[in-house]
């Protein structure tokens, strides 16, 4: 029962996956990019939970961690650049 | 019965987090399009989380708290990122498919250094059909 459905789940986020990455190589300005990847990173956990349900392990949560703070870091980073023009000023 | 509820969980958080980039993929402009990611993919994210947080405290013998903690991490950073890309977007002046009112495109433009992008949709907007 959890077998299936982790599996259905797999494919969805999966197919979440491709829709933001369509969005990465097509979205016209660079938000939509920032934005794209910002969906990307969050997907990214999302299919490490599941990966760490599937296979019985905790060892993936310290990196679902990681790519959460380091994603959220990369975000405001690029929005700063566009805003400001600089990162750091 | 947990089990029916665990699968529950992981179903509506997979189902969640496909709505929104369906909707990062399918919605017409910037201004809607950050409602997606920013509201249907962090709450699915973070069903998934409080799943995998149950099924590790119950099916092993410690209390795992991590998913907490990444759907607290989560859910106070998703608001703030959204913020700063729509000022971003209204800083550079996209496209939209309604009009901004003025205040809100001039309460941004205190960045003396950095001239905002000439808007190209001026009252009669021109449609831009690669969107």
């Amino acid at each position: 029962m959890l077998t299936v459905t982790i599996q259905i789940a797999f494919a969805l986020v999966t197919a979440a996956v491709i829709m933001s990455f369509y969005r990465l190589l097509r979205g016209p300005d660079m938000p939509d990019r920032i934005l794209a990847l910002d969906t990307l990173y969050i997907n990214t956990i999302a299919l490490l939970v599941l990966l760490g349900i599937y296979l019985g392990s905790a060892l993936f949560f310290e990196a679902a961690l990681l790519i959460a703070l380091m994603g959220f870091i990369g975000t405001v980073a690029l929005c700063k650049y566009l805003l400001r023009g600089d990162v750091i000023e | 019965m947990l089990e029916y509820f665990l699968s529950f969980l992981i179903l509506t958080g997979a189902l969640l987090t496909f709505i929104g980039s369906l909707g990062l993929v399918r919605l017409k402009d910037l201004y809607t399009r950050l409602h997606g990611p920013t509201k249907a993919t962090t709450l699915g994210v973070g069903s998934l989380l409080i799943a995998s947080s149950i099924y590790f405290s119950t099916y092993t013998e410690n209390i795992s708290l991590h998913e907490v903690l990444i759907t607290l991490f989560l859910f106070i950073t998703a608001p703030v990122s959204a913020h700063l890309l729509a000022k971003a977007a209204l800083h550079s002046s996209l496209y939209s498919i309604v009009k901004i009112p003025e205040s809100d495109a001039a309460d941004d433009s205190n960045t003396a250094d950095v001239k905002p992008v000439e808007p190209e949709a001026t009252p009669d907007r021109p449609s831009r059909p690669d969107y």
